[in-house]
């Protein structure tokens, strides 16, 4: 699992490349909470674009972001998600937590 | 149409593995030439299924081994996901949407709703201290 992390006023935008499974998902929860942490970020936005598969570890991974971000009165989004993986988002209504944008622009608006 | 085929892996249960394991099916399913939509749909129910063997069934040890059965005749598909781990003491609680023994790990819960929604066909087999089974069934029409 690849990730990239870059900052956009003060929302975390991480880049997810590859497959969300239970074991990436350690991998992922480590460097996103140390990311979010150390710049200081409040809201947190996922780009999917690359994410080829995510299984229910994906589902507890988000809702932890999730947690994490509001005790901090943030906000979580995500965008580009595929359409397989739109399914198991709503499947899950995790979509009550956080909303799936159709691109960053409309995701960075409404963060904001 | 490929005649009646049958194939069986067997790995420790550790977490690197759970992408082998979608990988392998995909393999042998991929024999029947399935819609890309049909091969993540297994590809889903596999996951969830190798990942509740390894951190419910073995506990996240690592050292069970996990055996995963898989056949098709005509458009049939079975897998059988198999651990010998510590069991579930009630599938019925255990198959509730949400329903999690782990809170601490962010897990969601929704394993067996993931393969229920995925698969025609689940059925869990399960003794505490002996062991689960998982027998998952699709059909390709």
């Amino acid at each position: 699992m690849n990730m990239e992390f870059y900052m956009l006023d003060s929302t975390l935008v991480v880049a997810l490349m590859g497959e969300i499974d239970h074991h990436t998902c350690v991998a992922i929860r480590q460097a996103v909470d140390r990311n979010y942490q150390k710049k200081r970020a409040k809201n947190l936005l996922f780009d999917f674009e690359k994410v080829t598969f995510m299984d229910s570890s994906g589902i507890g991974m988000l809702m932890g972001r999730y947690r994490l971000v509001a005790i901090g009165g943030g906000r979580t989004g995500l965008y580009n998600v595929p359409k397989d993986i739109e399914r198991i988002l709503k499947m899950s209504n995790v979509c009550k937590l956080m909303k799936a944008y159709s691109n960053k622009q409309e995701a960075l608006q409404e963060l904001a | 149409m490929p005649k009646k085929n049958e194939m069986q892996i067997q790995f420790y249960s550790q977490s690197i593995n759970e992408a082998f394991a979608r990988v392998a099916i995909s393999a042998f399913i991929s024999q029947l030439d399935p819609t890309v939509e049909v091969l993540y749909d297994i590809k889903m129910a596999v996951s969830e299924a190798v990942t509740n063997a390894i951190i419910h069934g073995y506990e996240n040890m690592g050292k069970g081994l996990v055996v995963i059965k898989c056949s098709y005749e005509g458009k049939e598909i079975e897998i059988t996901v198999i651990d010998e781990g510590k069991g579930i003491a009630s599938v019925e609680e255990a198959m509730k949407p949400l329903y999690t023994t782990s809170i601490e790990e962010e897990r969601a819960g929704l394993g067996f709703t993931v393969m229920q929604e995925m698969m025609d066909e689940v059925e869990v087999c399960s003794h505490p201290g002996k062991g689960t089974t998982v027998k998952m069934k699709k059909s390709l029409e």
